[in-house]
């Protein structure tokens, strides 16, 4: 029988999937297929917040993620959730950790959708490559947080310079269909599953473009063209819905990892995040969305998303670009530092992302060129709205919206204070806090990770 | 369109762009004023720009009577950035092979590839860098046949037809990891190579006798007899002969800070070597020596990352503590590119802030990005800063131009106006409505 899958993706990543219990099934056998009754949340989270003290900053300028601006606000969080955003200074009460925000800035953590951290990490040597299952042009069945390494220094470098408190690690763009995604919170452990965002959805890798057909095409296999990138994809799709039919007929006898992810899409369980440069493929891929009854979440780079803001808006798709990455590819050509800019007039869902470990350090000032490209366009986008691109536009394009993303109270305490305007090249986290526990302090050199690969290595004690 | 028609419409864009633009007078009053030599910017500042060259800048200058004046309204105008090491002019789009004049991997030539012959102003990216500020550069493509990536050109971005303003003005040589590969497996060997091509071009430069000071020695007539074991050809040789002279800069890439060591210890071996460290991430464990050296090092500003073997000493505090221990450091070598460089100068006097680590102070910040490497290309005394005598190259900014909110208003090069349009603005403007309207976006224009 089909199972129903109509409720929250979040729920379902860590629940296992009901047996088949159809009386036709019944009579077949006593115990369900394998294929239909599996552990869907195999590796599961073991991430715990740390110890954090009820903490209230007071007097700061507060942007909320949602697109609110406080001047002279007081943030609360205790017990690693948010409490409350106060208008004005306000009374501590007993055992409160009191900080001045004054002159100084709160926003929500910042929450990169695109990043290799851990699969493609520092130092980035072959031996620690692995970031594209590049064998096959759909690997539907690879698990990014297989690669990633929870030693990458980068991780200590999102924290530090950019308030990075969540982010979603994807493998890369050589295949058609590159696997699963991971997110992350931005504390260190010892494992992977010590990093994992609990309860967060797994997203799906995709890639359009030069990437796939680069990559096949010079192996002298398929797909060597972008007509070639379709047909494989459709091909793949096909397979997946066969695959889902017989499931939910009962009619599987094995698993198959590849097709369990792409049900799971077909589910709506796992959110598709897709690599994809130019704007008229991005329609071609919206239709083979419709064609087989997937939803693309976000399309990622999307350097062309400006000129069709219109169609992106009507199908709910966000587009998750760099302020002003240019040129350095053909599908690149077309890029303009003012595609978000426009993407926002169309009323259209903007995410800054970074791709790059050194541009997650500095997303907000991936926001801030925006906005000044934007007002001499003509387009007025004030800072509060900015901070959502950062904060709960991407928290909601990787599903994670209700636990993090913004102030609001109840939410993860993820918070930043900032020690100038974060839309300020000079900025800088002060303090970075993750579920409530101070995990980057700039005034206090021992509150700030050093990954086990710098240990001992020049320049380990370093603000770096 | 008939052949001839053809042919007239070509000669008519020919002598347009071959047609060299006039260099105004034009005096920029009322300005937040940066000389970039790291001094404050002065308020009310004026410029005056006459001949192509900065006439005159400073506070109670005189305009003198019809000139054109632009009221800079309080704004900042400061010198137009200069960015060394980069690959302006020589890509159209980087992935692309045959519109990328970086590499050269199956040349049979190193050191004698010369980079001015290739530089194409209309390339996009110096238009799209032009209209960010940018109006200088050293100009490089990257070493691939040998660990010589061959000799740099200075260009300005002026929208001409005469981009260099100094063909063969460096050699470049890639020491590290890179070299190391390039030349056959290991630093040892690039080390050999390096050392090995130098003497062959001393021995070059005596055999040559009076002629060693040929403006292109590739091309000295009189080619003396060459022992029979020589490992370079004569022009890859003879293109050395400069540098080994000391009447042309070696750019040595290096990022290790033992590599650098290396790179210093040149010397001994060939006093007269005119070395410029480029890269120089882990140059703040060796900061006392290049200061003593008195070499200047065009660094990777924001380099904080382990990214391999050569970088573990990385910090984002290396320029601050390389300038505070008096080494003459520039920002330059950008991964990415140029219309970059404010952000990264921005990004190190944020860094001034911070507790523990080092950054540069505003005025020190800008000059990073502007006389800073004007100077270690050599050419301070000719652009990089708005004194009297240097090229009017001068840019008004509608905020702080270390801000990613603030913009370019104006660009001038050698005194002219530039255009700021590029493929990027007509795209934008083109698609400020998404929407085809009574006829498809591409009868727009």
């Amino acid at each position: 029988m089909r199972l129903n899958l109509s409720f929250g993706a979040a729920a379902l990543a860590l629940i296992l999937a009901a047996p088949v219990s159809g009386a036709k099934d019944k009579e077949k056998k006593s115990t369900p297929s394998p294929a239909a009754s599996f552990d869907k949340n195999p590796y599961p989270s073991t991430y715990r917040p740390y110890a954090g003290t009820p903490t209230l900053i007071v007097g700061a300028t507060v942007f909320d993620g949602e697109g609110h601006r406080f001047d002279n606000a007081s943030v609360e969080f205790r017990d690693g959730r948010m409490v409350a955003i106060h208008k004005g200074k306000i009374e501590a009460g007993a055992g409160v950790q009191v900080i001045d925000g004054t002159g100084k800035f709160v926003t929500p953590g910042i929450i990169d959708i695109h990043s290799h951290l851990g699969d493609y990490p520092s130092p980035g040597i072959q031996g620690l490559s692995d970031g594209n299952e590049a064998t096959a042009p759909t690997t539907a069945e690879v698990w990014a947080e297989h690669s990633v390494w929870p030693q990458d220094p980068g991780f200590s470098r999102a924290l530090a310079n950019g308030g990075v408190t969540s982010l979603q690690i994807l493998p890369g763009s050589a295949n058609l269909m590159g696997g699963r995604s991971v997110t992350l919170k931005n504390v260190y452990s010892r494992t992977m599953q010590g990093m994992k965002f609990p309860n967060a959805p797994y997203g799906f890798k995709m890639a359009c473009g030069e990437n796939p057909k680069r990559v096949y095409g010079e192996k002298g296999r398929m797909p060597s063209t972008r007509m070639g990138n379709l047909a494989v994809n459709r091909a793949t799709w096909i397979k997946a819905q066969d695959y889902r039919r017989k499931r939910d007929s009962g009619k599987l006898e094995s698993r198959d990892l590849a097709m369990e992810t792409l049900a799971g899409v077909l589910d709506g369980e796992i959110l598709i995040q897709n690599h994809c440069y130019r704007a008229d493929e991005m329609a071609v891929v919206l239709d083979m969305a419709k064609e087989f009854g997937y939803k693309v979440t976000a399309f990622h780079h999307a350097v062309e998303s400006y000129k069709i803001g219109d169609l992106l808006k009507a199908d709910g798709v966000c587009s998750a670009v760099w302020a002003d990455w240019w040129g350095f590819k053909m599908e690149a050509y077309d890029a303009i530092p003012e595609n978000a800019a426009l993407l926002y007039k169309a009323g259209a869902c903007v995410v800054i992302h970074s791709d790059d470990e050194n541009g997650i350090q500095r997303l907000n000032q991936e926001a801030a060129k925006v906005q000044g490209d934007a007002k001499r366009a003509g387009i007025a986008i004030t800072d509060e709205e900015v901070i959502r691109w950062l904060t709960l536009n991407p928290a909601t394009a990787m599903g994670i919206d209700k636990q993090t993303g913004s102030l609001a109270a109840g939410k993860m305490a993820d918070v930043v204070l900032w020690n100038a305007h974060p839309l300020s090249t000079y900025a800088h986290p002060d303090k970075v806090w993750i579920d409530g526990a101070l995990m980057f302090d700039a005034a206090d050199p021992k509150r700030r990770p050093v990954s086990d690969f710098e240990l001992g290595q020049p320049g380990e004690g370093d603000v770096k | 369109m008939s052949a001839r028609v053809t042919a007239l419409a070509a000669t008519a864009l020919l002598s347009l762009a071959a047609a060299p633009a006039l260099a105004q007078s034009v005096a920029v009053t009322n300005a937040t004023l940066v000389i970039g030599d790291g001094s404050a910017p002065i308020r009310g500042g004026t410029v005056i720009v006459s001949g192509g060259k900065v006439v005159s800048a400073g506070i109670g200058v005189a305009v003198p009577a019809g000139m054109r004046t632009i009221d800079a309204g309080g704004k900042f105008v400061t010198p137009g950035i200069v960015v060394a090491v980069t690959d302006l002019g020589l890509v159209d789009v980087e992935s692309d092979d045959t519109s990328n004049d970086t590499g050269s991997s199956r040349a049979p030539f190193g050191a004698a590839l010369d980079y001015s012959a290739a530089i194409n102003p209309s390339a996009q990216p110096i238009a799209i860098s032009r209209a960010a500020g940018v109006t200088r550069a050293a100009v490089i493509g990257g070493a691939t046949n040998s660990i010589f990536a061959g000799q740099g050109a200075v260009i300005d971005l002026g929208a001409d037809s005469d981009p260099v303003v100094q063909s063969r003005a460096f050699q470049f040589v890639e020491l590290g990891e890179d070299g190391g590969r390039i030349a056959g497996g290991s630093r040892v060997a690039a080390h050999a190579v390096l050392r090995n091509a130098l003497a062959e071009a001393r021995d070059l430069a005596r055999r040559h006798g009076p002629n060693v000071a040929a403006a292109d020695m590739r091309l000295a007539t009189a080619t003396p007899e060459r022992p029979g074991d020589t490992v370079l050809n004569r022009f890859d040789a003879a293109a050395l002969v400069p540098v080994v002279n000391g009447l042309q800069p070696l750019y040595v890439r290096a990022e290790r800070a033992a590599d650098i060591r290396a790179a210093l210890a040149l010397k001994a071996d060939f006093p007269l070597l005119k070395l410029v460290i480029v890269g120089a991430t882990e140059g703040w464990q060796v900061a006392g020596e290049l200061a003593q050296a008195r070499v200047p090092v065009i660094a990777k500003p924001l380099s904080d990352l382990p990214s391999d073997f050569e970088h573990l000493a990385a910090t984002q505090s290396n320029v601050g503590r390389m300038s505070a221990a008096g080494v003459r450091v520039s920002l330059g070598a950008f991964a990415d590119q140029p219309r970059h460089a404010t952000q990264y100068a921005g990004n190190l006097v944020g860094l001034t802030r911070v507790p523990r680590a080092s950054g540069l102070t505003w005025d020190k910040a800008i000059a990073s990005i502007t006389s800073g490497p004007a100077d270690a290309i050599g050419m301070g005394d000719k652009f990089g800063s708005l004194k009297a005598g240097r090229a009017g190259d001068l840019v008004i900014w509608d905020g702080d131009p270390l801000e990613m909110t603030s913009g370019v208003v104006s660009v001038f090069i050698d005194g002219v106006e530039q255009p700021l349009e590029n493929h990027q603005t007509r795209l934008r403007n083109r698609y400020m409505q998404p929407q085809e309207g009574a006829l498809p976006k591409a009868y727009d224009w």
